[in-house]
């Protein structure tokens, strides 16, 4: 071969190379997309909320209670009866059927919504007047497109006489279409129209703290240790190896750890954020102590030298001049891992936080789930108007995450300092 | 620093006092299949009494009832869901850790549906069809061979001529448990039983065991994935429970089993033949120790919730006959025991 047809050869295959590149980086970009694109149409549904107006008449005699009752004088009082006669006032209907076929394109929890609503504007006693009824979780679907209507009567799970009645009442603008605020409020729910994040919200919330209050110190100073004050030798080596392969444990090995000592031996409450907390913090323990002591290691020996020969201790060299220059890089090291820990799911499965928990957990004690165990157990559900609330919950924990790698990538770019 | 360690301290304290105090709410464990029907339960009946709403981990039945047996208190879970009877090995682990009374409820009758494509053609399968379809081995002309069946038509003529494509539950699943018992030892052939015997192997477990070629597909724990799957693929089939079906009417039809399609009545007097009846068991022992078991049963097991018109079955639960259910609410209102030995 000439000189030139080895040059073009080689030239050649730097565009080849190039071009595989690109490729793979588009491919990349295009399946982030897909993924996205398909969480965000299927998700979006979940952030609206389908209400029917209805028209409610509080005669305090009709509910057998007195004038100015107090709040648990409303609440023991039985709105059943009321609620019904509202409810079929919406719709002319003849016999048990189709009254039943009424009331079932509200949610289940009219009765409640009536009495929460009496409770907070008690002006309303006497009078009569429009509430928005959550509707029921066939009609949120139809409402918003989700589910076809022209099949035949059979196949449906949305009778004929409740289209009718969906018809009209979309006619009369007695149908709306809200925020959905339950989506971040309630517990979780065995209907989907009323099922919510708040619970699994906390039960994250909770995770993280126990998890950033007992790995985030104990990474702190285990890494300026190893890296300030540990001699060099064959123990330190090990260790050090070790702590690598730490962090390179498959997760669900430190669920198993959780559910056999802290469960097992220490008898630790199931399904509580405390022990998703500890098991999380074991976890992520080694995924902090590796970039604190990398960033301990880019703060430059001179640093250290100057404090110490103006006669500062070895302690005060280090805190006073070594960490505080280390910390934007420990930080971002710590929301890094932190990130990782709230999208943990495996060893939660382990220690029992894969669980039905309507009551939303007042401290880290009380059982819950956590928001990645609630688009598992909720992309397992028959009804419908799961699909949404799976995806929507996937954006929430998406948001989650990308807000916390954004504030590390801040913190680094913003405080880190450069040695040249 | 010292507001930090006051904030430290506060959080500890509070972590180990409400560790201490004992248990206000129930705790369930167990079967996936039973979990839909108890969730909805334990919503209304923390909204409608006093007490917490019930917390329930979905652990399957095996998982569930090695919690259950662990021992008595409230460390351990006060009821375990089941889609089988409880058997006598578990019987025993009770036993030995002192769970010795314990109530067993029957919530109702599931079907399992074999189900496809709402586009496909109507189908019917005799047990024994699906055995040879889902087999991993069976005979042919009096011998045992690896499955050959590539098409429908190839097990009978009067069948689709279309490949085989069957998504399956996995081994762990309660489903898959039913569907083994129910159709591939109640389909095995007789000659396969007899060729199985003669050599000595339990017929019962070699009939069960299936295809690993291509043509039985494992899908997953997740239904409703099977049922996006069935809907994209007019000429898979996929088995499930029958709440599954229900809700997703729209989109799958199920095939007759026998000549007969799943309904409910059907299910309840078994007359379908891939039913099987739910359960659940009841740790007496913690009956007035956790606040609210008791009430709990009361509500499971009221005209409101199981009956003929109750709220269970608007989600798929086929209720029990009556006189059936009458001795199910005597065991919940009197607390009769089931024997452990």
């Amino acid at each position: 071969m000439s000189k030139e047809e080895l040059l073009k050869k080689r030239y050649r295959a730097e565009k080849r190379f190039k071009f595989y590149g690109l490729t793979s980086v588009i491919l990349a970009i295009l399946f982030v997309l897909f993924l996205v694109n398909v969480i965000f149409s299927k998700g979006k549904g979940a952030f609206s909320r389908t209400t029917i107006s209805v028209e409610v008449d509080f005669n305090t005699e009709k509910l057998e209670i007195k004038n100015n009752p107090t709040n648990e004088e409303i609440q023991d009082t039985d709105f059943y009866d009321l609620s019904i006669e509202s409810l079929l006032n919406v719709y002319k209907t003849k016999g048990l059927k189709e009254e039943k076929d009424l009331i079932r394109i509200f949610s289940p929890d009219y009765e409640f919504e009536i009495k929460n609503f009496i409770i907070e504007n008690k002006g309303f006693l006497n009078k009569t007047t429009i509430i928005e009824l959550t509707a029921s979780d066939d009609i949120d679907q139809l409402n918003k497109g989700n589910y076809p209507r022209h099949l035949p009567e059979e196949r449906r799970r949305i009778s004929d006489f409740q289209l009718l009645i969906y018809d009209k009442l979309v006619e009369d603008n007695k149908i709306q279409k809200t925020f959905n605020t339950f989506l971040f409020t309630n517990g979780d729910s065995r209907d989907p129209e009323l099922a919510g994040v708040g619970g699994s919200l906390l039960g994250s919330f909770f995770t993280i703290i126990v998890t950033l209050l007992l790995s985030f110190p104990i990474a702190i100073l285990a890494s300026i240790y190893l890296e300030e004050f540990a001699p060099k030798n064959r123990i330190t080596d090990f260790i050090e190896i070790n702590i690598n392969n730490l962090a390179a444990v498959p997760s669900i090995v430190f669920g198993l750890l959780g559910l056999g000592i802290l469960l097992g031996t220490f008898d630790f409450p199931r399904s509580t954020p405390l022990v998703a907390g500890i098991t999380l913090a074991l976890m992520t323990l080694p995924r902090i102590i590796i970039p604190c002591r990398a960033s301990l290691k880019a703060v430059p020996p001179s640093i250290r030298e100057g404090a110490l020969a103006v006669g500062a201790s070895k302690v005060q060299s280090v805190t006073h001049h070594v960490v505080p220059l280390a910390i934007p890089g420990t930080l971002s090291g710590t929301i890094i891992g932190l990130a990782q820990a709230l999208g943990e799911t495996a060893p939660l499965i382990l220690i029992g936080m894969v669980a039905f928990v309507v009551d939303l957990p007042s401290s880290p004690v009380d059982p819950s789930a956590s928001l990645p165990v609630q688009v598992y157990l909720w992309s397992e559900q028959a009804e419908r108007g799961f699909v949404e609330k799976t995806s929507a919950t996937i954006m929430i924990l998406l948001t989650f995450l990308i807000t916390m790698n954004a504030f590390a990538v801040y913190l680094r770019q913003k405080f880190e300092r450069r040695w040249s | 620093m010292k507001k930090i360690k006051i904030i430290l301290l506060a959080f500890a304290a509070m972590i180990f006092a409400s560790t201490a105090q004992a248990r206000d709410q129930i705790k369930i464990v167990g079967s996936s299949t039973v979990y839909p029907y108890a969730t909805v339960v334990a919503e209304k009946f923390g909204k409608q009494s006093k007490f917490k709403t019930p917390v329930i981990e979905s652990t399957g039945t095996g998982g569930g009832m090695k919690l259950f047996c662990a021992g008595v208190g409230t460390a351990h879970p006060d009821i375990t869901n089941a889609s089988r009877a409880i058997k006598s090995k578990e019987k025993a682990l009770c036993e030995k850790n002192g769970v010795k009374e314990i109530v067993e409820i029957i919530v109702g009758n599931d079907g399992i549906t074999f189900s496809h494509s709402a586009k496909s053609q109507d189908a019917n399968f005799t047990k024994e069809q699906l055995w040879r379809a889902l087999a991993s081995i069976v005979d042919v002309d009096g011998k045992l061979v690896e499955n050959p069946y590539k098409n429908w038509s190839d097990i009978d003529t009067s069948l689709p001529n279309k490949k085989i494509e069957i998504l399956i539950a996995p081994p762990t699943s309660g489903t898959r448990d039913a569907w083994n018992s129910l159709v591939m030892n109640k389909g095995c052939s007789k000659a396969a039983i007899s060729l199985y015997e003669a050599d000595g192997k339990k017929a019962k477990k070699e009939c069960a065991k299936m295809r690993e070629d291509g043509y039985a597909v494992e899908a997953g724990e997740n239904d409703t994935l099977i049922v996006q799957k069935l809907t994209a693929n007019p000429d898979a089939y996929g088995f499930f429970g029958y709440s599954y079906y229900l809700a997703n009417k729209d989109k799958i039809k199920a095939a007759a089993i026998n000549g007969v399609k799943p309904s409910l009545e059907g299910i309840q007097d078994y007359s379908y033949p891939i039913a099987r009846p739910l359960f659940f068991y009841v740790k007496k022992a913690h009956i007035g120790v956790v606040p609210g078991v008791q009430e709990f049963l009361k509500e499971f097991t009221s005209k409101k919730s199981m009956g003929p018109r109750g709220y269970l079955t608007d989600i798929g639960l086929v209720p029990l006959a009556s006189d059936k259910y009458k001795i199910v609410r005597t065991a919940a209102t009197d607390l009769t025991t089931i024997k452990i030995k």
